[in-house]
């Protein structure tokens, strides 16, 4: 088996194979909670723990996990990791935990964590393992933004509203009124508005990929001259 | 032969009586709506069939997406601001059709998505802010002191004079306290069912039926989707003491509307006849369940887009024998 490429992590977590862009995996959570940006903050950032965390812990027993009870012991991981984010929120961001409830508990049922377990953390050594947490909860943190941002500022008019919740009381002020007056449009506060706002952000995803790919295929291979160079277009594993 | 262009033309020409009689009672509000609502539709149409490369004049002179926008100013409420009209108009056009792949790819009746979309963005705009018969006021407004309401120019103490809920929206929270006799003492129910309203609905009917002279639409719809609403309010609403009676159902929201021109949208709907039948009376039965158990005063939206989903669910049960092949196994008893 070919040790995986840190580039190759990096973009796959964050982009290529995006949790929530290409996977579509643990979509309840983020068509739920993602009404406004801390909210989606708030998640992003437990999700992101949670993942990290389990897939360490998941890559470290490994070798000692046989394969008929791998799963059981996956999610008693994810689990206790979840319990973990759980308590961290109770203690430090009461208020936050209130507005997001079932879904932090929830997360032990999101299927992208899971995913990463039995896909990459089982097979792989812990720092390859930790990179991959990390940039799949980056990649999950930033679609979860990009959406709170977009249906609080249509629902609202606002971003970054109530960031205190979760950042302590400095964040009070961060509070942007971005239009003035504005007449709340519900629909993008209500779950259809999820729906639509990932729709759209897939297609927009989809869409610079296409166009990467054009860019890409017009421009005349460079290869140095004398290069002995393989290309590779990916692993086997 | 018809066209889909020619098809389309009929249709419009088909809301006329009910544009007429919603100007009538109504005043000029539905038809602004109707122009402004028509020039958004054709506006988006025509940026997205750009931006798609596709053939904008061929596609714009088929007049789809000039009926989206007359059926949506008819829908609307008669004073509703502009801005909000747009929003439905694009909305419609722009995420139910063209984001579907245009004409004949849309699962969703495109009318009914933007005013779904309005409706649930904007409740209260789209339900308290009904214009009230003009026979009601001391003085109706002019063509263009319409204008200025529906441009949000006009002072809010003159529109909330002109404005109100629905009669079926009236009829449904007062019956709960009241008896039938004194609710209907409100000037809005005027002399028969609904001031205004009864004229509007039976010119749509007029509309429809000449429609189905036409062969444009069939009567399957239309007659399966008023049965069942009628069934439906004969079982849970026989007394008009307590709930919404048969003729208020017929003849006081957009039943009529619905039934001859929304809900026969033929790209939506079911395409077999015995399908049709299941879908008109899925939509009389889902419309009735939310006017009278739901939250919202009319439903006709949310009862056309649910149907929507089981089109395919309908279409595939209801498939017809070819001629010479034994019947599908699968499938209703018939």
């Amino acid at each position: 088996m070919t040790e995986p490429q840190t580039k190759d992590i990096i973009q796959n977590g964050l982009w290529t194979n995006n949790p929530a862009l290409v996977q579509l995996l643990g979509l309840c959570p983020l068509l739920a909670v993602t009404s406004t940006v801390v909210n989606a903050l708030g998640l992003g950032l437990a999700t992101l723990l949670v993942v990290t965390g389990s897939n360490i812990a998941v890559s470290l027993i490994r070798n000692f996990v046989t394969e008929s009870v791998r799963l059981p012991a996956f999610v008693m991981i994810i689990a206790s990791f979840v319990t973990c984010t759980e308590l961290l929120m109770k203690a430090y961001a009461y208020e936050l935990y209130q507005i997001l409830g079932i879904f932090i508990p929830l997360i032990v049922t999101n299927c992208a964590i899971l995913g990463r377990a039995e896909a990459f953390a089982s097979k792989n050594p812990i720092l390859p393992a930790a990179l991959d947490g990390l940039m799949t909860g980056l990649g999950f943190l930033g679609v979860l933004l990009a959406l709170g941002a977009m249906r609080e500022l249509i629902g609202h008019g606002t971003l970054f509203a109530g960031m205190d919740l979760l950042l302590g009381s400095t964040a009070a002020s961060w509070e942007v009124t971005v239009f003035p007056n504005y007449r709340d449009a519900l629909i993008a506060v209500l779950p259809p508005g999820a729906f639509i706002g990932l729709g759209l952000l897939i297609a927009l995803k989809n869409r610079i990929d296409s166009q990467v790919e054009k860019h890409r295929s017009t421009q005349p291979e460079t290869v140095d001259p004398g290069s002995k160079r393989v290309r590779v277009t990916g692993y086997f594993s | 032969m018809l066209t889909t262009g020619r098809i389309m033309q009929w249709v419009i020409a088909a809301t006329l009586p009910g544009l007429l009689a919603l100007t009538l009672f109504f005043g000029w509000g539905n038809l602004i709506n109707v122009v402004w609502c028509t020039l958004v539709a054709m506006g988006t149409e025509a940026l997205i069939l750009a931006l798609r490369k596709r053939p904008v004049t061929f596609f714009l002179s088929d007049g789809s997406a000039a009926l989206t926008g007359v059926l949506l100013g008819l829908a609307l409420p008669p004073l509703l601001p502009w801005w909000i009209s747009l929003i439905a108009a694009a909305s419609a056009i722009l995420l139910a059709k063209q984001l579907y792949g245009g004409l004949g790819s849309n699962l969703f009746n495109p009318a009914m998505v933007g005013y779904a979309l309005v409706l649930i963005s904007f409740p209260e705009a789209m339900t308290t802010n009904w214009a009230q018969p003009l026979a009601l006021l001391d003085e109706a407004p002019g063509l263009l002191d319409t204008l200025a309401i529906i441009a949000s120019l006009a002072e809010p103490a003159t529109i909330d004079g002109i404005t109100g809920a629905t009669p079926l929206d009236v009829y449904k929270h007062e019956i709960g306290s009241r008896l039938a006799s004194t609710v209907t003492a409100d000037p809005i129910f005027g002399d028969g069912i609904a001031r205004g309203w009864e004229w509007v609905n039976l010119a749509f009917l007029a509309g429809g039926l000449f429609l189905i002279r036409l062969k444009i639409i069939t009567w399957h719809i239309p007659a399966s989707f008023l049965g069942a609403l009628t069934l439906m309010t004969l079982l849970f609403g026989y007394d008009p003491d307590q709930s919404v009676p048969v003729q208020m159902h017929l003849f006081a929201g957009a039943t009529m509307l619905c039934a001859f021109f929304i809900a026969t949208d033929p790209v939506s709907a079911a395409t077999s006849n015995k399908g049709k039948l299941w879908y008109g009376a899925g939509i009389g039965i889902l419309l009735y369940i939310i006017r009278a158990w739901g939250s919202y005063p009319d439903a006709v939206a949310f009862a056309v887009l649910l149907m929507n989903f089981a089109v395919p669910f309908i279409d595939y049960y209801t498939r017809p024998r070819t001629y010479g092949h034994r019947k599908p196994e699968r499938g209703l008893p018939s």
